[in-house]
Order: structure tokens, then sequence, then C-alpha cells
């Protein structure tokens, strides 16, 4: 009965609650997915990025970041910032206007959105009349210039988006006095760009697609020069004077023209192209960058010949005789200089190039030779390889903390030493409380260790397992190598890479101890690599051990990939974690569970066929457990039809996502086919309804039998020193959880420090519990006679925990997908339970120990379970009472992906992955909470700032 | 061969007793035997207790026809309903085994040894349209074996008829427990399973929920065939399915509480290997004065068996199965001619 009464009639209880837990989500780490627009402001000093899903993000110096959502959920095309304002201006690919706003609320800056806004023609007119292909906020900060498909311009005020109609420059206007044989030719065209005089604010460039470019005075209303390019336009960028801009064009050539008051209709001054004499793509954007020296800098995108480097995604920039195309290995999706934007300054001088492609961001430094690329302090592309899994370790002490950072400072020496050069607002949140470190594996066989105690995810140090291996590719192998004289001068720039050589070389399991600093990492291929800490570069032999899971089976074969070749000799290790021991798992599974413990210098790892146990010290394998059911075929062939199955059935949900996303998202009306994309997409629809109507989706109703598959697999393992045999002798214990529900204790014998090297280790199994709803065990935890859980190895020994009890009986819990079950130790008798499944259909994914500290007092904190199911709900569950605290939706149930991903950390909070390359970072503590809290002051503005250029963002159609 | 001998009809006495005499009678002191009689029906049925021997004598019109075969040799198919009706000849069957080549049938255990299966639970505080139904997995080769899928129902709502989502079942597995039950059927809605609604759950959770109870799942469901509802003296005779749909039984706690005993009487054990040693259920652990918290001990109320069943719960559970299988006598023709109805009513 009492279960099903409400949890929490107690009051005090109630109100420490809310003292304890807090769901927040916090900040999105790593980089965007799907970006599609970049906007700069040089007053703020703030970048900006749009993403495909209608996100906006705001970035300046580390720890600035904002971020806001259009309703939407549209393609964000343009952002542009108003000039010398806190504001900016985005439009979407519904051809909707949205007014953003940061404004200071609580001390910290917010961003807002102030309004929306939607360009109306006359009625009757075709819907291309108000499409809008280029946005000019004018310097005067008071209205927008539209241009739109028709070639008409519309004038729009600020802020209230009231359109201006007198002021409307339309095409038929602009074409008076051109030339007939001209004009005819080239009526109705869509605008292109639009830019602003940089020294006299009431002329306006206006560049028509088809190569028409005119120069408005908006005081008169009438043109001033025209220019007849022959070219199809790219866009515009004027020459900080004034007195020439330069064309770029879809043939790969630019155009400089000359503005001069004599000359009405003036040639252009030069005209070139680049990587000719060959048919070349594209120059979609240019900049002309004034310096002291006179050289200036010619920075433009594209343009690079069709036939043989027509598929490259470049950066041109031009600096006298030095000329470098940035190589990007995927599709550059904006960029911007900066430059001096000091209006008493005479030249640009730029100092920096900051590329949005469409999975990195890379900022190259343009001051120093060679043009070394920036560190970004944020925005850190996490899927440089597939991200397999992820660890968190928190509280680093010191030490280790220094000797990363120094082993990663030798790895980023190419990088430039240039200050972060978009530095704008101010961080205002505390300094983070601890050093936290997250640890990513990647597919590539690399571990990657990033600085995790606050809202800037920043990469501290790279490791690569790959040397220990003989693979095909050479690691050293270096991609920016190129001849001397190659043409076009591409360099590859950016660390994106998703191909892998190897899939067998990916990492799926991480251990760190960060008091000793031995690391265990397991892959794909069933490698175990035990690493420690070394600063300084070493060559070495990493020992080899092998570990037949299978033992005394006989009869079957593994049918899966093959384990890994090894290198033979001494192998170079560069200063950082360097393995010392491989222990290769016989049949090669990938690894399912890891554990290490420090103290007894041990290291324990699963697979799908079962579980061994390795001294690192003596590096000698202490025993292995064969976990498999004689019926489990499945399990011993390896990778077979079922796993298959499994990951096709992912693969198409996932498509399914992506599917419905876009055909949720209106396609942008510009081409003729919007309406055949949406008629397909209704009719996929349909069909995909009538599929679903002939086969229902239905489910089995069975009891789980100990003949399932897979049942061997081992999903946890755990070391504990507690009361396994009588309750007078605790001894070290391994633990073993399976996916058939079974649980293996083994009593183990750790020779004293002194006789470690002398007397092996050695084990003894002394329980196996088998739980009857034979559900996939996912946790093992011992509580001591306090009931709390044992501290990590090392943890007492460095004096940062309480010594466990060892008076009081201990007790066992065991976590399955469907019930938390606490035992009795030594003897095993149940205590109590909490059924979640049965209860509430749903499923544990992850569960961890979390201690949460009241916000009110700094005396009171408690040890709960932060569990997370399959639905994407997060429940907190007390200990050791396994009460029902508090419950939140955290994740959509459908994020398969996402929900695989997420980690806890020991205070309470988490991540997991929202795309493949962004973290969400959530808390469930009130004491915890890493958040930004920053400020953005506005500059103060003189009288002359509103003459000078704004150094907006051009005008750019993406199309 | 035949014997014919007297009892006194007011006083039977025990099975036993009797047992003992048909023993001495026949001269098989030691020899293990099935009893059997025939019924009013002209159905053969098993006397293997007092109380189904007190009915068979009461029965006695005013002979009484029972018949013994060996328990080795025993053909038990030749027991239930229409059995004497059915077969030609039961009486040859019986007699003369050896002529009898048939296929060996599915031995079906004697009332002693039976265990429940199914049953339907809590009739009386129900709705007419609903019915509740237990599964019992006793580790047995037999799959539970059904499936569900999404669907949509109609039900009364103050604002009128709304269609609402629902799990239904899709699938019978033929030969599964669902299906021999026969208190499931393909179409029925499911509305509950061990006492928590399934509405507004997905159909993988109402999945997770079902197999997670597996080995004691009680399911209530509103029958697709709403046909052979017993119309009870409490309910209007008009009460049709759609309109009782959206009250809930209001008496909730009760029918949770019911569960809860239930439940935890028979819930599983997880078994304990010490030292490579015999397997052991694991037993509950026995409160100590320190861990007297609230939850245990109530949770401990709920559980007072430690290995098992006690010998009383036994002795309930042999009667509900008993009444069980009398109910299913009575709605099994029923059953049959309704399911025709059934399928005109899809068709």
């Amino acid at each position: 009965m009492r279960r099903f009464l409400r949890p929490g009639h107690d009051p005090v209880r109630e109100r420490l609650k809310r003292d304890l837990f807090q769901f927040n989500k916090t900040v999105e780490h790593g980089f965007p997915h799907q970006p599609s627009a970049l906007g700069y402001s040089p007053f703020l000093r703030l970048m900006a990025i749009g993403t495909r899903s209608g996100a906006i993000k705001l970035y300046g110096a580390p720890g600035v970041e904002f971020m806001g959502l259009h309703e939407e959920n549209n393609t964000v095309m343009q952002i542009h910032f108003i000039p010398d304002q806190c504001q900016l201006v985005t439009l979407l690919d519904d051809n909707s206007l949205h007014l953003w706003s940061l404004k200071q609320h609580n001390e910290a800056s917010e961003l807002r959105e102030e309004h929306r806004f939607t360009l109306k023609g006359p009625p009757g007119s075709p819907p291309s009349a108000t499409q809008i292909t280029a946005v000019l906020p004018h310097s005067s900060r008071e209205v927008l210039y539209l241009g739109t498909e028709s070639g008409n311009i519309f004038v729009v005020e600020l802020p209230s988006f009231r359109v201006l109609e007198d002021r409307t420059i339309t095409s038929e206007a602009v074409l008076q006095r051109v030339q007939e044989d001209y004009s005819n030719r080239r009526s109705c065209e869509l605008v292109e760009a639009l830019q602003e005089h940089p020294k006299n604010p009431d002329q306006i460039l206006i560049g028509y697609s088809r190569g028409l470019i005119v120069l408005w005075d908006l005081q008169n209303n009438k043109v001033t020069h025209h220019f007849l390019g022959s070219q199809q336009l790219e866009n515009l960028y004027w020459q900080r004077d004034g007195s020439k801009f330069i064309s770029c064009h879809y043939d790969g050539s630019y155009t400089q023209w000359p503005v001069s008051s004599d000359n009405r209709q003036p040639e252009p001054l030069e005209n070139l192209v680049p990587y000719g004499p060959f048919p070349c793509k594209a120059i979609s954007k240019i900049y002309w960058q004034t310096t002291k020296n006179g050289l200036p800098y010619i920075i433009f995108q594209g343009g690079m010949p069709r036939a043989s480097y027509g598929d490259r995604h470049s950066i041109s920039v031009v600096h006298g005789s030095q000329q470098t195309a940035f190589d990007f290995t995927s599709r550059v999706i904006d960029f911007f200089i900066i430059f001096s934007s000091e209006p008493t300054a005479e030249f640009d001088d730029p100092s920096a190039m900051v590329v949005l492609a469409e999975e990195e961001l890379v900022v190259i430094d343009l001051k120093t030779a060679g043009w070394p690329a920036v560190h970004p302090p944020y925005l850190a592309s996490l899927h440089c390889s597939a991200i397999t899994c992820s660890h968190h370790v928190s509280n680093i002490p010191l030490k280790l903390w220094e000797r990363i950072i120094s082993a990663g400072s030798k790895q980023n020496i190419h990088y430039s030493n240039m200050p972060w050069p978009i530095d704008g607002g101010t961080n205002i949140a505390p300094d983070p409380p601890q050093r936290d470190l997250l640890l990513t594996g990647h597919e590539d066989g690399t571990v990657r260790f990033w600085d995790a105690s606050g809202v800037c995810l920043h990469l501290l140090y790279k490791l690569s397992t790959v040397r220990v291996f003989l693979t095909d590719a050479d690691p050293n192998d270096n991609m920016n190598t190129l001849g001397e004289d190659e043409w076009p001068p591409l360099r590859k720039v950016g660390t994106f890479d998703p191909y892998s050589d190897d899939p067998r070389l990916g990492i799926q399991k991480i251990y760190l101890c960060k008091y000793s600093g031995y690391l265990a990492v397991a892959g794909t291929a069933g490698q175990v690599l035990v690493m420690e800490l070394n600063d300084e570069d070493a060559e070495h032999v990493v020992d080899h051990a092998e570990a037949d899971l299978l033992q005394d089976q006989e009869g079957y074969r593994w049918k899966g990939h093959e384990k890994l070749k090894t290198r033979d000799g001494p192998v170079r290790f560069e200063a950082g974690f360097q393995p010392f021991v491989l222990v290769q798992c016989q049949p090669p599974a990938v690894v399912t569970s890891l554990a290490l413990h420090s103290e007894w210098k041990l290291v324990a790892f699963g697979t799908s066929h079962g579980f061994g146990l390795f001294d690192h010290q003596q590096k000698r394998l202490v025993f292995v457990k064969c976990t498999l059911h004689p019926s489990d075929q499945l399990a011993l062939e390896g990778p077979l039809s079922r796993v298959k199955s499994l990951k096709k059935s992912l693969r198409q949900s996932f498509r399914r996502i992506r599917r419905s996303r876009v055909s949720s998202r209106k396609r942008r009306g510009g081409s003729g086919n919007a309406s055949e994309v949406q008629e397909a997409n209704a009719k996929f629809d349909q069909d995909a309804l009538q599929e679903m109507e002939l086969a229902p989706v239905q489910r089995k109703i069975e009891a789980r039998s100990a003949e399932d598959s897979f049942t061997g697999f081992v999903r946890t393992l755990y070391f504990a020193d507690t009361f396994l045999r009588d309750s007078s002798r605790h001894c070290p214990s391994l633990w073993a959880g399976t996916n058939g529900g079974t649980v293996y204790a083994f009593c183990l014998r750790v020779p004293p420090a002194e006789r470690r090297m002398d007397e092996p280790v050695r084990a003894e199994q002394a329980k196996e519990i088998q739980l009857m709803h034979r559900a996939p065990v996912v946790g093992i935890l011992v509580l001591d006679g306090r009931s709390t859980p044992l501290p990590e190895p090392l943890e007492v020994a460095h004096d940062l925990s309480k010594s466990p009890d060892m008076q009081g009986s201990h007790q066992l819990l065991v976590v399955s997908e469907e019930q938390f079950k606490v035992f009795t130790l030594p003897k095993v008798s149940s205590k109590l339970k909490l059924k979640l499944t049965a209860l509430e259909g749903c499923r544990v994914r992850k569960v961890t120990v979390a201690n949460f500290g009241s916000c009110k007092t700094d005396d009171y904190s408690e040890n709960d379970l932060a569990v997370l199911t399959n639905l994407g709900d997060i429940q907190i569950i007390s200990l050791p009472f396994l009460k029902l605290q508090i419950r939140y939706p955290c994740i959509r149930k459908e994020d398969v992906s996402g929900i695989a991903s997420c980690v806890f950390t020991k205070y309470g909070q988490g991540f997991y992955l929202i795309s493949p390359s962004e973290f969400e970072r959530f808390s469930l503590s009130t004491k915890w909470l890493v958040e930004p809290r920053c400020v953005v002051d506005m500059p103060e503005v003189t009288s002359n700032n509103l003459v000078h250029k704004s150094g907006m963002e051009n005008a750019v159609r993406k199309s | 061969e035949f014997r014919r001998f007297s009892l006194e009809r007011s006083k039977p006495g025990k099975f036993e007793e009797f047992y003992g005499l048909l023993q001495h009678v026949h001269k098989i002191p030691n020899v293990d035997v099935l009893v059997g009689y025939t019924d009013i029906h002209g159905d053969l049925l098993p006397i293997n207790n007092d109380d189904n021997y007190h009915k068979a004598v009461s029965t006695a019109n005013p002979l009484l026809r029972i018949f013994i075969q060996r328990k080795e040799d025993a053909d038990y198919s030749a027991f239930g309903t229409d059995t004497m009706t059915r077969k030609k000849n039961v009486l040859s069957n019986v007699l003369r085994p050896d002529n009898h080549k048939k296929k060996p049938h599915i031995v079906i255990s004697m009332p002693q040894d039976f265990r429940p299966v199914s049953s339907i639970i809590d009739v009386d505080i129900l709705p007419e349209t609903h019915r509740r139904v237990r599964l019992y997995k006793y580790g047995t080769d037999k799959p539970l074996g059904f499936y569900i899928r999404d669907g949509s129902s109609v039900r009364v709502t103050p604002h009128g008829l709304e269609k609402v989502p629902g799990i239904f079942i899709s699938r019978l597995v033929p030969g599964g427990l669902a299906q021999s039950t026969g208190l499931l059927a393909v179409n029925d809605e499911v509305l509950e399973v061990n006492g928590i609604e399934v509405s507004g759950k997905s159909l993988d959770q109402v999945t997770d929920m079902m197999i997670a109870n597996s080995r004691n799942l009680i399911i209530t469901v509103r029958p697709a065939n709403q046909r052979n509802n017993v119309v009870r003296n409490s309910r209007t005779s008009g009460s049709s399915g759609q309109s009782t749909e959206s009250s809930l039984p209001s008496s909730m706690p009760n029918i949770l509480a019911n569960f809860l005993q239930g439940e935890e009487e028979s819930d599983e054990e997880d078994i304990i290997i010490e030292d490579s040693g015999e397997p052991q259920q694991i037993p509950k652990a026995t409160p100590t004065s320190e861990s007297l918290e609230s939850l245990t001990q109530i949770e401990l109320l709920h559980e007072p068996t430690q290995n098992g069943f006690l010998p009383s719960s036994e002795m309930n559970l042999h009667h509900s199965a008993g009444s069980i299988s009398m109910e299913y006598e009575i709605q099994d023709p029923d059953h049959k001619s309704l399911e025709e109805d059934g399928t005109i009513i899809t068709l």
C-alpha cells in the first residue's frame, strides 16, 4: 500500500529536496550542428552563428555566450548586427526577419527576440517580389534596406519594421538613364549585394545578379554612377577610403571599379581570374584590405579551377607574393576578417580571418608569418572523429591537472600565440569550483581530454592509441606537406577528419584514476591498454598479454573482426599518457565494461563472452570467467545479424528523425521546385502512413528466459573492499553483472605492498546471484556501515574521503534495467527493492551515485542515485532506502544517441550529445551549476562613430 | 471388471477412506489408480479430493458409476466436458486401453497437481465491460504468447465521444498461454497492467511493463467482444461498454491492495549460489533493529513468506483453481458461439 501513496508527504523532506535538487539545462558545449549563417560585430566584438534548426548563438570572450532559438525552427539564412547597437537582425528561410537584443537583466545580459516581421507585397504580386536576398542595416541605425528577388529595395524602419513605402528603390528608377540595350537585357533581376559607402552614409552600392552595379544617392533618390558589369555578380566590397570597390563573379573572376565624381559610367580598373585560365568556380565573397606597407590583402572564397579542384572548400589569401588557399575539410558557410575598425585609422590592417565551415570554426592569424591557425577557446569540434564513449572525472588534483596541460601544450606548438581575437563582453560567472575533466573516446582510437570545469569546453590534451598497433595508414603521414611550386597553393586547415582508418581502433571504455594518473582504455577489437602519465617522451616496448575468455568452451568459432596487429619492438611515445601493457581479449569482441583499481594495481575488463582480471603490476592475468550460456550462439559468432539489425534500426530511426525534420521545414521558395519537394514529401508521408496501416507496429510479450541471446554480455564491473565471505573479515572483491541478470562476486587476495611483486594475486569465486527477472545488470555498488557508497581507490589514502565504516554491516546494491535491489552482506538476503519497469514502463539506461549539497547550508550533503531512463527522464533515487525523490524530463525518448551518450558527474551534473558535435550540459543540483553569466556593455559611442563604415557583414545571399 | 458396493449417502466420509475402500474392494492395495465418475451430463469427472468426492456422491441418482484406471496407463483425456458423448464409447477406451492405438495424448495433470495458469479476478468490483485476467508463468516452456499494438478507441467524456489512443492485443501465438486460456482475444483493449493504467504510456512502455511483470501478469482488458458479458444485478442492463468506459472503478485502492497481496505472494525470488554450492533462493533479510525503517517494515508485512508458499496460501490457491475450472466449464460453450459472432462483427 505504502508505495502507492504519493511520495513526499513529509514536509521537512520536501523542503530539503527543494534545497538539494533542481534541474537546469545550462549550456551547450561544442560546435553547433548544421551552422547556416555567420555574423560579426566589430563594435561589440561578438560573433553570431545561426543554424538550420533556427538557433542563434553569440560568442565573445571565453565564457561570454548567448543562445536564442527562433520559434519556427527555420534555417537562419543571414545575420546582421545593427551598427553600434546591442542588436541584430536575422533572416530565416521563410523570409521572416527577427530583431534580437542583448538586454541587461539581474546584472547579466540576456538575448531576447524583440520583433518579427515578414515583408508583404501589394496584393496579387508574386512571392518573389518580396523574397529578401540582401539586407543592409544602415549606419544611421534607423532603417534597414532589404534587397529582393524582384530587384526592388524596400526600406523598413527600426525597430518597428514599418515599411517606408515612399523610400522604396524600384528597379525601374535604377534603370533610368541606362543604355537601352543593356537595360533590356537586365531588367527585373534580383539584388545580390547592398553596401553602404564607407565614408558617405548617403550613398549605397547596389549589385544586381546579372552584373549591373549602381551607386544610389539616398538624399536625392537617384543613381549617381552606373557600373555595367558583364559577368554574373556574386558579391561586392568597398575599399576603406571609398575610392574603389571590388566585385566578384560567378566565373571565378573579380573586378576593381573606380568611383570618382567625373565619370558617371566608369570602366573597370582591373579584371582578374586568379586561378585561370581554365574555367573556375564562383568567387562568392571577397575582401580587399589595405595595409600600411601598401600591399593589400585580397581574401576571397572559392574561385578554384572547376575541373581539378572544384570539390575543394577553399579561401585564398593573397598578400603581395604570398598566396595560400586554405583548404577546409567541410563546406565553408561564411567568413569574416577582423581588422581595425577605428574610424580614424587609415588602413584596415587585418589581424585575423574567422572561417565558419560546416563542421568547425577555423581562425587564421594574418599577422604572424606563415599564417598559423589560432586555437579556439570554444566551439571545439567534438566530432572531429566520431565520439564513441565519454567518461567524466570530477575534482582533479592540481598536480595531475598541470601535468595534463603540460603534455597538451607540447602538442599545440603549431598554433599561433595570438590572443583570441573575438573578445567582446565580460564573463562575470564565478570561477568554477573545481577542476573537472571530460574524456571522450573516438572512433579513430584517440581519447581527448577536455577542461569541463566551466562554460568553455576546451581541449587540453589528445591521446592516441594508434601507435601501439600496426595500421594501414602511417600515422606520420602529414597531409600539410606540399611541394614548393604546387598550384593552387592549397593548405589543409582544421581538425575535422571524420574518416577512420580502422574502426577496430575505436575507444569503447575509459577509466582514469585521478590520484595515481593510471588510465585504462578499451576498444572495439577487445584491446585493453593500461597507461601511465609520463612528463617526458619515451621509447619502450608495450607488454602484451592475451585473455582467452572462452577457456574451456569448445567448438565455437568467432566470425567477427580480427584483433589488431601490434607493433614489434619499442615504440616512441610523446609526453603524456603512455601505454605500458596491452591485454588482448580473445575472441576480440568489443570491450563492454572496464574497471581499474589503482591501489591494488588491477584492471578488470568484460566483453560479450566473459570477463577477466589482470594484474598490471606483475603483468599477469589473474583469472578469466566465461559468462556464456551454452545456447548463446549469437554472442560467440561475433557481430551478427541481430546486432546488425539493431544498428540498422537505429540508423533508420535517425534517418526518420532527420527526414521528418527536413520535411517539416519549408524549403525556401527561391527555386521553382519547392512545390515539387513538398509534393514529394506529402507523398512520402502518405506512403509511410499507408505502410503503417498495412503492417501495424506490434510488440511481443514474452517472459525473458535463460536461453535469450547475449545473456553473457558483461555490463558492469566493480571493485570493492567488503565482507564477502564472513562478517568478521573484509577482503578485496570484484563484482561483475551481466545482461542476463547474473551477478558474480570474486574474492581477491592481493599481497601486501612489500611482497606485491613476489606473490601472485589470487581470486576465487565466492558468490553468484541470479536475479529472477533476468534484466541486464547496469550497476553494482557496495554501501558501508553508514550506508555511504565505498570510496574510490586511493581516495582515503589521499585524505579526501573518510574511511569507510567497516564496523556496521555492508549492503550490496544491484541495479538492473528494471529494478533496484539492496541485499545484505556477507549473507546475501534481499532487503528492499524498487521496481521501476513494472510500475512505470521505463528502464534504467545510466545510473551513478552523485553527491548533492544543500544550497542553504554548507554542512549538509547526501548521496543519491542519478538515473537516466530509456524515456529520457532523469530520476533521483535516495540511498539507501530507494525512494524516488524527483523526476525531470531531460532528453526526448526518440533521441537514442542522446540517451546513450549521457554521462553523469559525481556532483549532480551531466552531459549528453544533442548532435554529433554538441554536448548539452545539465545540472540536477542547486549547488553545482555551471552556466554562462556575462555582460555585454555598449562601448561609448562618439559622434564620429556614426560616420564610419560599420564593417557590417556584406549582404550576401546564400542559396 | 466391475464391482458394485454401497455407500451411505449422508455420511460419505473422507476421500482417503473412500480410496482405501476402492483399493480394498478391487484387491489392489499398492496400485495407484485414478478415480472418475460420470455426472448427470454424462461427463467423466475425476474424484481425487474430498470436495469432488462429496459432489460425486451427491449426484448419485441413485447409482454412481465410478471408473478406476491404473495411474501409469491412464487416459487423462478421457476426463472433461462432453467426454462421454464426444467419444463414441468412452467405456471401451477406458476398459480396453490396449485396443486403443491412438497417438499419445498430452498428459494433463490431475487436479491435485493443478496450479493456476490463468484466472479472471475482481469480477465483483470491475464494470462488466472489463475483464481482469491474471496469467501465471512458471518458467515452463509454454510462452505467454501474445502481441500488442497501438490503436485508438472511442471514449465517452463530458464533451462527448472522443477518440483516444489505446493499446490493443494484436496477435495470439498459437499454443501460447494467452491463447490457451481463452481469456484474451485479438483486438481486446489493454487498460491496465498490474494495477497501473496504461493510458498515456507508449507501446514500448507497456511492453516493458508487461515483460517486467511477466511472471505474474495481471492485465485488465476491455474485450473486443462484449456480447458475452454477464449482466449483473447491480447494473442496469442498458449499460454498454462505451458508457462505462470513462469511469474506471472508483474503488482503486482496494484493487491495488488486492494486487499487492497477490503479487507479493508469488513474487519471484532471486537465487544465490555461495562458494560453488547449491543454488538456493535468496531469503528476505530479517529486520535488524537499526534498519527498521518504515519502508522495510511495510514491505515485510506484505511478504510474510520465506521460501515458497505457506501451507495456508497453498490451500487458497487450490481452492481458487477449483473455482476457475468450474467457471471455465460454464463459459466455454458460450465462448465458442461468441467467437463466431465475433468474426461476423469484424467482417
